[in-house]
């Protein structure tokens, strides 16, 4: 059996209200806030990263893993704020656990889907005998153009998962990929913001991957969305994975468990790795879940995981994805939020 | 300042917590030490340090080294962990009015300082609320 | 061993010396010392600096001033303890004249702080500190000092006023004092509202950063008896070393290499705490100026708060601490502060104290301290 031995989620402290931005800008926080199906989103401290958020994440996966991390063979950390350009996050990832020196390391990025890139990689080797453990950690701390309607939803989190055979949490039944070259969302080298084709994010690009990967790894697997228990798909606002689901033939309740972006905001490449350990925390053995992710550019990867009576040991083992969500929350104003997401700098 | 090798010389330490602890006394050096400060004996074990413990002392710096101008003011205690080790170290996600000493605390991998805007990242162990 | 004896002493006006370079106000403070000496000649000169390499990007700087001193190729090294430099340069001084290698041995303790700025200053402060396991962390001088504050206070009740009270009697002390940086009062409220620099630890707890130098000429007490001097001998020198960084220390509370030292210096002078009539302490911040008076053993563990609060310590108590005004008032140019103590117990001892003079002080103890407490050096001094 291949799949997940364990998994793992961190989310900062931190928050900032759809509200406190919107005064900012002289914005319509209502409309925004209906418009966005958002709340508030989470922001990193100065002193968190894509690489420190995805060691803690990890070292959730390894509580609920219970291996010695000397046996992991590859490590892959996808997001599209590595704290370097150029030398890998998942190098110092792989210090901090412990995986070095016999490991194989890479940074992935595709927009918000990184982490499942890593993802469908790591449990390949596995799956090819290549490594008998494999990491991959989707990560992000993405910036917001100030003023911009991205501004309210990018947000901070990682998500952890540890692939094997040994042990397995819940099993991986199929994987799909639905790629072509589509250029809704973009950032060009030593720009600090990303640009977006506004509407064009939608149909052509989220609906229409979201629902080639659903679609496609559905017919692969022979299920229909009634054979799930749950789905998880990316969340960039709270209204598009409830759109997407409506299109496939979901029912929300089939989504709201993994549904956290009205009190997280868009974690992009952590956004659905994240849906998903949440609905790991709540599965029940034989629980089929699927997971659709989404990345600009553009791109979907699709899994369809098997929970095993193995999810009763472990799922208490580090801490839960809600009660990250909700723990020792701090609220900022937007000027001490600009500090920490250094759009403004002290002098020095 | 912290060059290239310097920080990652203290890898170990910084990011696993790797102590050593001496064959002939079991007390624990961190950072790991060639001669034992209580027996003298020069051979040790490599032993990882609990991630948990509680504030002996505290302080906040406001006036800080030029490397942590943007980060002040900072929580900065003196924690024993739980297998008795004494770390220094920053508090954070932890309002000020919030530290007393005896508060218990974890560990978290947190980024430590950086090198102006090119320079390297150092990362290493911070303390959070328990 | 011979008996060791001070013939001359130098010091000038401490402060933000920014017309002065660091060999400058080295020069000048020691041409002083060897006028007051009277000699002809120096064997060898002892200077401690704890960091002119960071301060003023200079190094080799024993060479640079025997150089500019002008008085022959005179064998000459720098001492460095942190900022127990100057008492470590006074012991290596006293130590090649009392076994008898050198006759004249000028010490002399200088730093030029003012050339960078605050921050750049608290970083090289900071060196002082364990740089892998405390300066990483963001930790400064003010900030080790204000976690013993802070676990003093919570062992033993010490209170921020009897904290202030320290800056109060020492600036008291230093209104007497012309060549003192800050010769002026202070009041407890003044301190108690100064910004926080590390809490609990007000900006008038700490020391200041200043430019200054101090210089002593040590020769063997016969040779001194030759010269029409008052004669003021080293009769005691202790110095010891501790763990370097504080969370290593068995008790943050405690100063254990000023109580070793101390007790080295007191068993070599055969004298007890109670026989030293007046002490020049490392006062770098108020909280340290009472864990030293502990340690040195003028009063109980964990009572120097109440001591200072009842007045044991002022120029009028039985015990006076730092009549020149100490590190607080005086300066605290890092390397010229152990020699700086000398300098004004041999004043003392000497009779030449003026407004701050000590009737009857007959023995004067310096105590001069290093990092944290890293290394202590102590000496005791006898008058006629």
């Amino acid at each position: 059996m291949l799949g997940i031995v364990g998994y793992g989620a961190y989310i900062p402290r931190f928050r900032i209200k759809v509200e406190e931005i919107a005064k900012v800008w002289g914005a319509d926080a209502p409309s925004l806030k209906k418009g966005l199906m958002l709340e508030e989103k989470s922001v990193p401290a100065p002193d968190q990263d894509t690489i420190t958020m995805a060691v803690e994440a990890s070292k959730n996966a390894l509580r609920r893993a219970r291996i010695n991390p000397a046996e992991i063979g590859a490590v892959y950390v996808g997001s599209e704020s590595h704290p370097y350009a150029v030398k890998p996050s998942g190098t110092v990832l792989a210090e901090a656990l412990g995986a070095t020196p016999v490991v194989h390391t890479a940074d992935l990025e595709f927009a918000c889907k990184a982490g499942t890139e890593g993802m469908y990689i790591a449990l390949s080797l596995v799956k090819a005998g290549e490594i008998k453990y494999g990491l991959a950690v989707g990560a992000d701390t993405s910036q917001g153009a100030p003023g911009d309607a991205l501004e309210y939803s990018a947000a901070a989190g990682a998500a952890a998962y540890l692939f094997g055979k040994e042990n397995v949490v819940a099993e991986i039944l199929e994987t799909y990929s639905y790629t072509t070259d589509t250029p809704d969302f973009w950032r060009r080298e030593y720009q600090l913001y990303p640009e977006h084709g506004g509407r064009f994010t939608g149909e052509p690009a989220y609906i229409k991957h979201v629902i080639g990967a659903a679609k496609g790894i559905m017919h692969k697997a022979g299920m229909k969305p009634a054979d799930f228990k749950y789905v998880i798909f990316h969340q960039p606002n709270g209204k598009f994975p409830f759109r997407a689901g409506e299109c496939l033939g979901f029912e929300k309740k089939q989504i709201e468990p993994g549904w956290l972006v009205n009190k997280l905001g868009n974690t992009y490449s952590g956004s659905s790795p994240l849906g998903l350990t949440a609905t790991l925390d709540i599965s029940a053995p034989g629980d089929v879940i699927l997971i659709v992710s989404y990345g600009s550019g553009a791109g979907s990867d699709g899994f369809i995981f098997k929970v095993t009576e193995r999810i009763n040991e472990v799922r208490d083992l580090a801490p839960k994805t809600r009660y990250l969500l909700e723990k020792n929350r701090q609220y900022l104003e937007y000027g001490v939020y600009a500090k920490f997401r250094q759009k403004i700098k002290k002098a020095t | 300042m912290p060059t290239p090798s310097r920080n990652w010389r203290e890898i170990p330490q910084r990011y696993r917590l790797e102590a050593g602890k001496c064959v002939g006394c079991a007390s624990i050096s961190f950072p790991p030490r060639i001669v034992c400060p209580q027996c003298g004996s020069r051979e040790f074990e490599t032993v990882k340090l609990s991630d948990r413990g509680k504030i002996l002392t505290y302080t906040i710096i406001r006036v800080p080294p030029h490397q942590f101008v943007d980060q002040a003011p900072y929580a900065v205690a003196i924690v024993e962990l739980d297998d008795g080790v004494k770390l220094t170290g920053q508090v954070v996600d932890c309002n000020f009015e919030e530290l007393s000493i005896g508060k218990r605390v974890a560990i978290e991998f947190r980024k430590i300082m950086q090198e102006g805007e090119a320079g390297i990242l150092c990362y290493g162990y911070k303390f959070v609320p328990e | 061993m011979r008996d060791v004896a001070v013939i001359g002493i130098g010091m000038t006006k401490w402060g933000e010396l920014w017309e002065k370079s660091l060999r400058t106000i080295f020069t000048e403070t020691a041409l002083l010392a060897i006028d007051d000496a009277g000699v002809d000649h120096i064997d060898s000169m002892v200077i401690g600096c704890m960091s002119s390499g960071l301060f003023t990007g200079q190094e080799h700087l024993a060479s640079l001033l025997a150089d500019y001193l002008g008085h022959g190729p005179v064998p000459a090294v720098r001492v460095e303890s942190a900022c127990s430099s100057g008492g470590a340069a006074l012991r290596q001084g006293f130590i090649e004249v009392a076994s008898g290698v050198s006759d004249v041995v000028l010490v002399g303790g200088v730093e030029k702080m003012t050339d960078v700025s605050g921050h750049e200053a608290t970083y090289a402060l900071g060196t002082a500190a364990d740089q892998e396991y405390e300066g990483f962390h963001g930790i400064t001088f003010p900030g080790l000092y204000a976690l013993m504050a802070a676990a003093h206070m919570h062992k033993y009740g010490t209170t921020r006023e009897q904290l202030a009270l320290v800056a109060v009697k020492n600036h008291h002390n230093g209104s007497f004092n012309p060549l003192a940086q800050y010769p002026f009062e202070v009041s407890v409220n003044a301190v108690l509202n100064s910004v926080l620099v590390a809490d609990p630890l007000r900006i008038l707890d700490c020391s200041p950063i200043t430019d200054g130098a101090a210089a002593v000429i040590l020769c063997p007490v016969e040779m001194a008896k030759k010269m029409n001097k008052p004669l003021v001998k080293i009769i005691g020198s202790g110095q010891a070393t501790d763990t370097i960084a504080l969370s290593s220390r068995q008790d943050i509370t405690w100063l254990e290499s000023t109580y070793l030292a101390a007790k080295k210096a007191y068993a070599m002078a055969d004298k007890k705490p109670q026989d030293i009539n007046f002490f020049e302490v490392h006062d770098c911040f108020t909280i340290a100026e009472i864990m030293v008076m502990e340690a040195l053993g003028i009063v109980e563990k964990g009572q120097g708060g109440k001591a200072v609060q009842q007045g044991l310590t002022a120029l009028e108590g039985k015990y006076p601490v730092n009549p020149s005004g100490g590190l607080k008032a005086k300066g605290h140019p890092v390397g010229a502060t152990g020699v700086a103590q000398a300098v004004e117990v041999v004043k003392q001892l000497r009779g030449d104290a003026g407004k701050r003079q000590l009737k009857g002080a007959r023995l004067g103890m310096t105590q001069n301290m290093g990092g944290t407490g890293g290394s202590t050096v102590c000496h005791i001094f006898e008058g006629r």
